[in-house]
């Protein structure tokens, strides 16, 4: 028997029916020895409630082939043996472990780190509490623990960190998340209003409101049999593409910010401020809320907008560049952020890195480029940009050029559309496919977004699951800093840049 | 090296705005919005069954922009009805002063509700602890934004601390998971009196599309007073701007 239903990014939703249920211990003993290939990483893995008792889904992507492996299991639900951990194998399976023995109390035998990942409020334990994170302590008389959140000093989101040190030199650190739970992915299935599942798409992570609206908008697609023209499939990537841009020029003037080089950071943050209010004229909104939409677009490009998007992006990418070239020169920066914070290449990959950082840890992880979609399927052959030192210089370096990499796709996609008015309007209604699943994978600039979803005999959302980078990363910032100054903690921060809301959902 | 700094220097020039009073948005931003009634109600009930927050009353026809996400999905349901303009300037004192009424033609920003206190002693220097509970990471960065090298809120004495210590007043973001009440709870009171609070964002105001999320405990809001209100997601750094600005001003 398969293992595995083979599908890709750009097929329609998949029928539950297809999919098959397989024995547990057969799949085990298949990731066991499938994951040692770094061409295979996991891009979901979570379990629902079913009549008699709880079915999982597995999604495994093949970097290689572009195919993307979907199977399910159904332990028996009374058995009290539990499951063999795959994360005791492969750790880049811990978050997925972690939220199924919060959620529902399975057992995952031998999981090394079986910890809570995210305090929802419908968690089997109602005894564990944010307070009560049983966070990892070493005796020793050297040794003191730094407690920092959940409230930090700027203006960000919370979090709680715990770092074990040695003097000045952090051994362990720890990040308890939680914080932001709000209760995304039930609020996605409260009703079937789907304006306001798009808003809620939007709401998962502010600063990648395009990317996760994108992969809310193709997995609706999906379900509803429907291929975007290729009008709006462009706007959609310039609209992304203006997110990477704008978020990675924020991230440069951030780092910049944290060893005091204010030049970079003033010339970054009026970047930013350009390449996002290039947003709102084109949409109404910094962030590009409103902009990405089911089955169609409210914000259809005029030919007014295009030549305003080109000129800025042409002027910020012009800028960004003096920049990018001085900071390359910049001894004092450089001194800092080279050989700081590494997370080599290995690592990365069990650990299930993916993004921009692990294309800077040079792991090639680009849904663009692996998995493409849309107008990178068909019309844009990305080419992924990926960095070897592993530290935060090459997190920095990786963003240097994909602000200009960005920047040259906006021309290139721009410079010869005339658009047409074939964009449609948006869609809230149109009837989904029932007892199917549905997927979309994005790249936002952090990384891969992977939303999926399930729908009833009705071709209601049932189960809607949302995976951000930030789920997988988290642990590479806790990876980089060991062995570090706790001084440098700020920068190796900065340098991932990752994402609370999105994590606590 | 010398010469490429000089370089960057030459191409940016002066970045900061002026006049923060005196900005005008570009058209697309979607800030008041002026409601107008119509003989039929057909528009104005299909713009109220879609908006995600329920922020439309159809009779008489109200828009709550504490609810408001600002999507612009009602003005092109209800056209006649609803038009976003593109005033920031959206700061109420009062919570009932944010729904918004059939001609009405400028936000509400009532003087009287202010406390004197306010001017007195925050009228110079004012310095916040902000404090995000579910937010969703764009708001914290307008909120970080008002103090950059274009909007330089900070040249009026305004500014973010890291210490409740330091601070004067809360600057509340997100819908307050449950996960976060308790330390919100603490930092307020880590705040000496007199303090201000100042709840930023729809989602902060009403919960927006998580007033009804389990994982969300909202009592924070009727607890304690609060002092400012300001709508959007995210709210404009504008409007951000404005209503500390009159909340500041001498009567
Ligand atoms: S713009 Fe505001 S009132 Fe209108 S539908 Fe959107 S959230 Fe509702």
């Amino acid at each position: 028997m398969e293992l595995y239903l083979k599908t890709n990014n750009t097929a329609s939703a998949v029928a539950l029916a297809d999919i098959p249920q397989v024995d547990y211990e057969a799949l085990y003993a298949d990731l066991a020895e499938r994951m040692n290939d770094s061409r295979y990483h996991v891009a979901h893995y979570f379990a629902t409630e079913v009549e008699a008792g709880l079915r999982f889904y597995l999604l495994l992507l093949d970097d290689t082939s572009a195919e993307v492996l979907i199977t399910s299991f159904q332990p028996d639900y009374y058995s009290e043996e539990g499951l063999s951990s795959l994360t005791a194998l492969h750790p880049a399976f811990h978050p997925f472990e972690r939220e199924m023995h919060e959620l529902y109390g399975i057992h995952f035998n031998h999981h090394p780190w079986l910890k809570p990942l995210r305090f929802p409020h419908d968690r089997r334990d109602k005894n564990s509490t944010m307070d009560s994170y049983p966070f990892y302590s070493i005796e020793g008389d050297e040794l003191h623990e730094v407690n920092v959140g959940p409230i930090h000093a700027g203006i960000i989101e919370p979090g709680a960190f715990r770092f074990i040190c040695n003097g000045e030199q952090v051994l362990h650190l720890e990040i308890a998340l939680g914080y932001q739970h709000r209760g995304v992915e039930s609020e996605m299935v409260r009703n079937q209003n789907r304006l306001r599942q798009t808003l809620i798409a939007e709401s998962i992570a502010g600063d990648s409101a395009i990317a996760h609206t994108t992969a809310y908008a193709e997995l609706i697609e999906k379900l509803a049999e429907y291929k975007p023209d290729m009008d709006l499939a462009r706007e959609r990537v310039v609209a992304i593409e203006l997110e990477r841009i704008a978020m990675h020029i924020a991230d440069t003037g951030a780092l910049a910010t944290d060893i005091g080089f204010q030049l970079y950071q003033v010339a970054c943050e009026a970047l930013r401020t350009m390449t996002i209010n290039t947003t709102q004229a084109w949409c109404g909104n910094r962030f590009g809320k409103s902009l990405i939409r089911p089955l169609g677009s409210n914000h259809p490009l005029t030919a007014e907008k295009i030549e305003l998007i080109r000129r800025n992006v042409k002027e910020i990418r012009r800028r960004y560049n003096e920049v990018r070239c001085d900071i390359l020169e910049a001894p004092t920066l450089l001194a800092r952020f080279e050989q700081c914070g590494l997370v080599p290449t290995h690592e990365m990959q069990r650990i299930g890195g993916v993004g921009m950082a692990a294309r800077s840890s040079n792991l090639l992880r680009d849904i663009r480029a692996t998995h493409p979609s849309g107008y990178y399927a068909t019309e844009l052959h990305h080419t992924p940009i990926t960095k070897r030192d592993c530290d935060v210089m090459s997190r920095l370096a990786t963003r240097l050029d994909e602000v200009l990499q960005s920047a040259d796709y906006i021309e290139q996609i721009l410079a010869d559309y005339h658009p047409t008015d074939n964009i449609a309007k948006p869609d809230y209604a149109a009837p989904l496919r029932g007892e199917a699943l549905s997927f979309a994978l994005v790249e936002g600039w952090r990384g891969e977004i992977c939303h999926v979803a399930l729908t009833d005999s009705c071709g209601n959302i049932t189960k809607y699951k949302v995976k951000d980078p930030s789920v997988h990363n988290w642990l590479a910032l806790a990876i980089a800093v060991r062995s570090e100054g706790i001084s440098d903690f700020p920068i190796n921060n900065k340098s991932f840049n990752l994402s609370y809301c999105g994590h606590d959902l | 090296m010398l010469f490429g700094k000089a370089k960057i220097l030459r191409s940016h020039g002066w970045q900061y705005i002026p006049d923060l009073k005196n900005v005008t948005l570009t058209e697309e931003f979607r800030g008041f919005p002026l409601l107008s009634d119509t003989d039929t109600k057909d528009d104005i009930e299909r713009a109220a069954a879609i908006c995600p927050t329920g922020a439309i009353s159809t009779s008489p026809l109200t828009l709550d922009m504490g609810k408001c996400l600002f999507c612009g999905e009602c003005a092109r349901c209800a056209p006649r009805n609803i038009r976003f303009t593109n005033n920031y300037r959206l700061a109420a004192t009062r919570r009932e002063d944010l729904i918004v009424e059939v001609g009405q033609t400028e936000p509400k920003f009532d003087r009287e509700a202010v406390r004197p206190e306010i001017a007195k002693y925050f009228g110079k220097a004012l310095q916040l602890r902000e404090v995000s509970a579910g937010g969703d990471a764009s708001i914290e960065m307008e909120l970080g934004a008002t103090g950059n090298v274009n909007f330089d809120f900070g040249r009026y004495g305004v500014g973010f601390t890291a210490s409740p210590r330091h601070a004067d007043g809360l600057v509340l973001t997100g819908p307050i998971s449950r996960n976060m009440a308790e330390a919100l709870d603490i930092c307020y009171h880590a705040i000496a009196e007199p303090k201000i609070v100042v709840v930023c964002g729809s989602e902060a105001i009403s919960g927006g599309l998580y007033a009804e999320s389990p994982a969300v405990e909202r009592s924070f809001i009727t607890k304690y007073k609060v002092d400012l209100w300001l709508p959007g997601a995210p709210t404009h750094p504008l409007c951000f701007i404005d209503g500390i600005t009159r909340l500041r001003e001498k009567r």
